[in-house]
C-alpha cells in the first residue's frame, strides 16, 4: 500500500562538498565544517576500536576468577586505558565534533561555522592530544584509573602518566574550540525566520553542552596541568607529603568530569529528539520543556560533583547537599522521557533503524539513570561505592545512551552525509545485535556490584563466575553489534542506493538542501517559516499533506 | 571560505562579522577565568591552611619590582585603549604608534618578570630538591642583593613563621608553587599577547585597519585588558598577604 510507489529515481548532484576539490591537502587544509566532520569521524572510530580492543582484553581476562590472560600489573593498564581513550577521544567528541559539526550550520541555516578555521585547529588540538596519548600507551602504558587521582598519579605510579595527562590536557582545548565555535554560531549565524524557538532540539542541546564545555573542560585543564608540573616538576598542591590535599584534585577533577557525563549524554539526547518526532511523523511534545531541560541539565549538572566523593571522608553536610542536588538534576532528564513518550502517543511510528536505536536509547537512558539515583543516595553508595554497579550504571549511561544515540544519528544522517541509503534489513539487526549485547554485557554486572564485587580487580571469588562470563559472551556480541554498522555504513557511503534530500522525510533546515550538501550548503540563504517539527504545514515533505488538524500523515519511510 | 575584501564568506555582513568575533572573544575570556579559577582556588585554599607560610613566602618577594611591573601594566593598558580608540576613528599611524607602545610595555613587564624568577631562582626558592627557605639568611653572602637590612628584617620573619609553623620549608613550597604557577601562566598569556600584538602592527603598518574594519584590534584589545586585570589580582594575592603590618 505504497503511496511512495510513483517516487521518481534520485541522483547525487552533480556538485557537494565531496568532490569540490580532491587531494590529501584538501582535506587537511579544509575549513569545511562538513569535511573537518568526516576528519572526526575518521579519528573517533580508531580510538574507539582502540578502547573497543582494551576492552576486549578486560573481559577476555575476567572470564575465570583468577584471571586468564594478564598480570595483574598489566589488567590495571587495560581498564585505565580504556577508560581514558574511550571517554576523552571517544565519547566526549563523538556526538558534538561529528554530527554537531556537520549538521549546526546546516540546521541553523548557515554557510559554515562562525570561525571555520578554528574549527580546523580544534581537530588538530585533537589529534596532537591524541599522539600524546598513544605515546603514553606506547612507552609502558598508563595504571592510575581513567580519573588520575592523586598522589598516586603524581608520585608513585611507575607508568607514562606524563604524556598522558599532558594529552587529555591539550584534547581539551579542542573540546574548548568547538564548544566556543558552537556557542557562537547559534547567536550569530542563523538564517532569517530562524529564532530560537525554532531551533531544532539538536541545536538546543548542542548550545548546552557548548556551555558545559566551555566552563567545565578549563577546570580540568588547569587540574591536569598542575598534576602534570607535580609529577614532572615536584610542585605539591596535591602530594600530602607537602602538606598539599589530594582531595581539592578530586574536588577540581569532578568539577568537570562529572559535568563531562552531561557533555557525552546531553547531544545524544539532541539526537533522539529530532529521531522520535521524525519517526512518530508528530511534533515534539513539549518542545520549551524539551529545549530547557537541556539547559537545565548543563546548569544543575555543575552541582553535582561531589556526589563522586562520598566515602572520602566530606563533610556530612556537603553530603547531604550534593546528594539532594543528584536527585534534582534528575527531573530535568525525566522531562525529557516523558516528553519523547507522550511524543509516540498518537503517532505514526514507524521502526525503521535509527528509530530502533532511539528506543533503545530511552529504555537503556533510564536504567542507567535510576541506577544514577541509587548512587546518590548516601546509604545505598555506601555500600555499592567502587563496585561493579557503579561499572555497570555508568555504561548504560555512556554506552547504552551516548552510543546508541551516536549510531542513531549516524545513521539517520548518514544518507545526508553521504548522499546513500544505508542497507535497512542489516541495520535493523545490526541494532538488535548491539541492544542484546549490550545488556548481556552489563546487566549482570549489576548483580555482581549489589553482591559486591569491587570495580577495577583482575581477580574475583569463583561464585561470580558464572555474571563474568554472561558479560563477556555479551560483550563479543556487542563487538559484532559495533563491527557490523561500520562495515555496512563505509559500503553504503560508496554503494549504497542514492537518497535524494530528504529520505524519510523530515522537517530540519539540513533536509532542504541535496544530500550531500553543496560545499556552501544552500545553494539560496534558506528563510524559515514553519515551526519546528510540524509535519502538518509542510507540502513540501510530499506527505499527505495540507490537512492542519489529521490525526495521521503518512508513516515514514520503510513501513510499508 | 573564501574572503572578501575584509569580509569572511560565512558571513553575510561586516556588522555580523564583527559581533561574532567579538562573543566569540568574550566567550573564550568566560573560558580563561574558569581557568585560572582553578588555580586560584588551590592558591586559596592553601592560603587559608598555611598562612605563615604564605604570608613568609609573600614577603620573600620585591614590592618594588611587583609594583613597577602593576603600573607598566596598568599603562600598557592605557595604551592599548587608546589603540583600539585611534583605530575606531580610523587614524593609522596613531594607531600603530599605541600598538608599539603596548608591545614595549609588555616586553618591560616580561623583562622584570625575568628579573625576579632569576632571583628567586638565585635564592633557592624554585620548588624541588633545592628548595631551601632559610637560604639566605644562612647564607648572606650567596645573596649578595639583597642588603643587610633587608636580610635582617628576612631573619627576623623567618624566626617567627618558623615558630608558627615548623614545617615551613614544605609549606612554603607550595606558596612559590602557586607564584610560579599563576604567574607564569600569566606570563605565558603576556607573551601569546605580545605575538598578537606584532601580527596587529604588521598589518597596521599594511594600513588594513580604519574606521569600517578594526575587529581584530578592538577583540585583541579585549585579550589584553583581560590579562591585565589577572596581574590585578595576582599582585595583591601574591605581594601584598602580610604587608599590612
Amino acid at each position: 500500500m505504497s503511496t511512495t510507489a510513483t517516487a521518481p529515481v534520485q541522483t547525487l548532484p552533480e556538485h557537494h562538498y565531496l568532490n569540490a576539490t580532491y587531494g590529501i591537502r584538501s582535506w587537511l587544509l579544509t575549513t569545511d565544517h562538513k569535511r573537518i566532520a568526516l576528519l572526526y569521524l575518521a579519528s573517533v572510530t580508531f580510538f574507539f576500536f582502540i578502547g573497543g580492543f582494551f576492552a576486549m582484553m578486560i573481559r577476555l581476562h575476567l572470564m575465570t576468577p583468577n584471571g586468564l590472560l594478564l598480570s595483574a600489573d598489566t589488567y590495571n593498564r587495560m581498564f585505565t586505558m580504556h577508560g581514558v581513550t574511550m571517554i576523552f577521544f571517544f565519547l566526549i567528541p563523538s556526538i558534538p565534533a561529528v554530527l554537531g559539526n556537520f549538521l549546526i550550520p546546516l540546521m541553523v541555516g548557515a554557510k559554515d561555522l562562525a570561525f571555520p578555521r578554528v574549527n580546523l585547529l580544534s581537530w588538530y588540538i585533537y589529534i596532537i592530544g591524541g599522539c600524546f596519548t598513544l605515546y603514553s600507551m606506547i612507552a609502558g602504558g598508563l595504571d592510575t584509573g581513567w580519573t588520575f587521582y592523586t598522589p598516586f598519579s603524581t608520585v608513585y605510579s611507575n607508568s607514562a602518566v606524563a604524556p598522558a595527562v599532558l594529552g587529555v590536557f591539550i584534547t581539551g582545548f579542542s573540546s574548548i574550540l568547538t564548544g566556543l565555535n558552537f556557542l557562537v554560531t547559534v547567536h550569530t549565524m542563523r538564517a532569517p525566520g530562524m529564532t530560537w524557538f525554532r531551533l531544532p532540539i539538536f541545536v538546543w542541546s548542542h548550545y548546552a553542552t557548548s556551555v558545559v564545555m566551555i566552563l567545565g573542560t578549563p577546570v580540568i585543564a588547569i587540574t591536569l596541568g598542575l598534576a602534570a608540573m607535580e609529577r614532572v616538576f615536584g610542585l605539591g598542591f596535591f602530594n600530602p607529603a607537602m602538606g598539599g590535599d589530594p582531595i581539592l584534585f578530586q574536588h577540581l577533577f569532578w568539577f568537570y568530569s562529572h559535568p563531562a557525563v552531561y557533555i557525552m549524554i546531553l547531544p545524544a539526547m539532541g539526537v533522539v529528539s529530532e529521531l522520535i518526532p521524525t519517526f512518530a511523523r508528530k511534533q515534539i511534545f513539549g518542545y520549551g520543556f524539551v529545549a530547557a531541560a537541556s539547559l537545565a541539565i548543563a546548569v544543575i549538572g555543575f552541582l553535582v560533583w561531589a556526589h563522586h566523593m562520598f566515602v572520602t571522608g566530606q563533610s556530612t553536610y556537603a553530603a547531604l547537599a550534593f546528594s539532594l542536588l543528584t536527585f534534582v538534576v534528575a527531573i530535568p532528564s525525566a522531562i525529557k522521557v516523558f516528553n519523547w513518550t507522550a511524543t509516540l502517543f498518537g503517532g505514526s511510528i514507524s521502526f525503521d533503524t535509527p528509530m530502533l536505536y532511539a528506543f533503545g536509547f530511552i529504555g537503556l537512558f533510564i536504567v542507567g539513570g535510576l541506577t544514577g539515583l541509587f548512587l546518590g543516595c548516601l546509604g545505598v553508595d555506601m555500600h555499592v561505592h567502587d563496585t561493579y554497579f557503579v561499572v555497570a550504571h555508568f555504561h548504560y549511561i555512556m554506552v547504552g545512551g551516548a552510543v546508541m544515540g551516536y549510531l542513531g544519528g549516524m545513521h539517520f544522517w548518514w544518507p545526508k552525509i553521504t548522499g546513500r541509503m544505508y542497507p535497512e534489513w542489516i541495520a535493523r539487526i545490526a541494532a538488535l545485535i548491539l541492544f542484546v549485547g549490550f545488556n548481556l554485557t552489563f546487566f549482570p554486572q549489576f548483580v555482581l556490584g549489589y553482591l559486591g564485587m569491587p570495580r577495577r580487580y583482575h581477580v574475583y571469588p569463583p561464585e561470580f563466575q558464572v555474571y563474568n562470563v554472561m558479560s563477556t559472551a555479551g560483550a563479543s556480541i556487542l563487538a559484532l553489534g559495533y563491527l557490523l554498522p561500520m562495515v555496512y555504513l563505509t559500503w553504503a557511503a560508496f554503494y549504497g542506493k542514492v537518497a535524494g534530500p530528504n529520505p524519510w522525510p523530515a522537517t530540519g533546515l539540513e533536509w532542504r538542501t541535496p544530500s550531500p550538501p553543496p560545499t556552501e550548503n544552500f545553494e539560496v540563504t534558506p528563510v524559515v517559516t514553519w515551526e519546528p517539527y510540524d509535519f502538518h504545514h509542510r507540502p513540501d515533505l510530499g506527505l499527505e499533506a495540507g490537512a492542519p488538524q489529521g490525526p495521521a500523515v503518512a508513516p515514514a519511510h520503510g513501513d510499508d | 571560505m573564501h574572503r572578501t575584501g575584509a569580509l569572511y564568506g560565512q558571513f553575510k555582513t561586516l556588522e555580523q562579522q564583527k559581533d561574532t568575533a567579538t562573543l566569540g572573544m568574550w566567550i573564550f575570556l568566560v573560558t580563561e577565568i574558569m581557568f585560572f579559577g582553578g588555580i586560584m582556588l588551590a592558591y586559596t585554599i592553601n592560603r587559608h591552611t598555611y598562612f605563615p607560610a604564605f604570608a613568609m613566602g609573600s614577603n620573600t618577594l620585591s614590592l618594588f619590582l611587583g609594583g613597577t611591573n602593576t603600573v607598566v601594566l596598568l599603562a600598557s593598558s592605557f595604551t592599548m585603549a587608546m589603540g583600539v580608540w585611534s583605530a575606531q576613528v580610523g587614524k593609522k599611524q596613531l594607531l600603530t604608534i599605541f600598538l608599539s607602545l603596548t608591545l614595549v610595555l609588555g616586553f618591560v613587564f616580561l623583562g622584570i618578570k625575568y628579573i625576579e624568577y632569576a632571583q628567586k631562582f638565585h635564592h633557592h626558592l624554585v620548588p624541588g630538591r633545592n628548595f631551601d627557605i632559610t637560604y639566605c639568611v644562612n647564607n648572606p653572602a650567596r645573596c649578595d642583593d639583597l642588603s643587610p637590612s633587608e636580610l635582617e628584617v628576612e631573619r627576623e620573619e623567618l624566626a617567627k613563621a618558623l615558630k608558627a609553623d615548623p614545617a615551613l620549608n614544605s609549606h612554603a613550597q607550595l606558596y612559590y608553587s602557586a607564584y610560579f604557577g599563576m604567574t607564569g601562566l600569566h606570563a605565558l598569556h603576556m607573551i601569546i599577547g605580545a605575538g598578537l600584538l606584532l601580527w596587529l602592527l604588521k598589518e597596521s603598518l599594511a594600513g588594513r585597519f580604519d574606521a569600517q574594519y578594526n575587529n581584530p584590534v578592538d577583540i585583541i584589545g579585549l585579550y589584553w585588558h583581560f590579562v591585565d586585570i589577572v596581574w590585578i589580582y595576582l599582585f595583591p594575592l601574591l605581594y601584598l598577604i602580610d604587608r599590612h603590618k
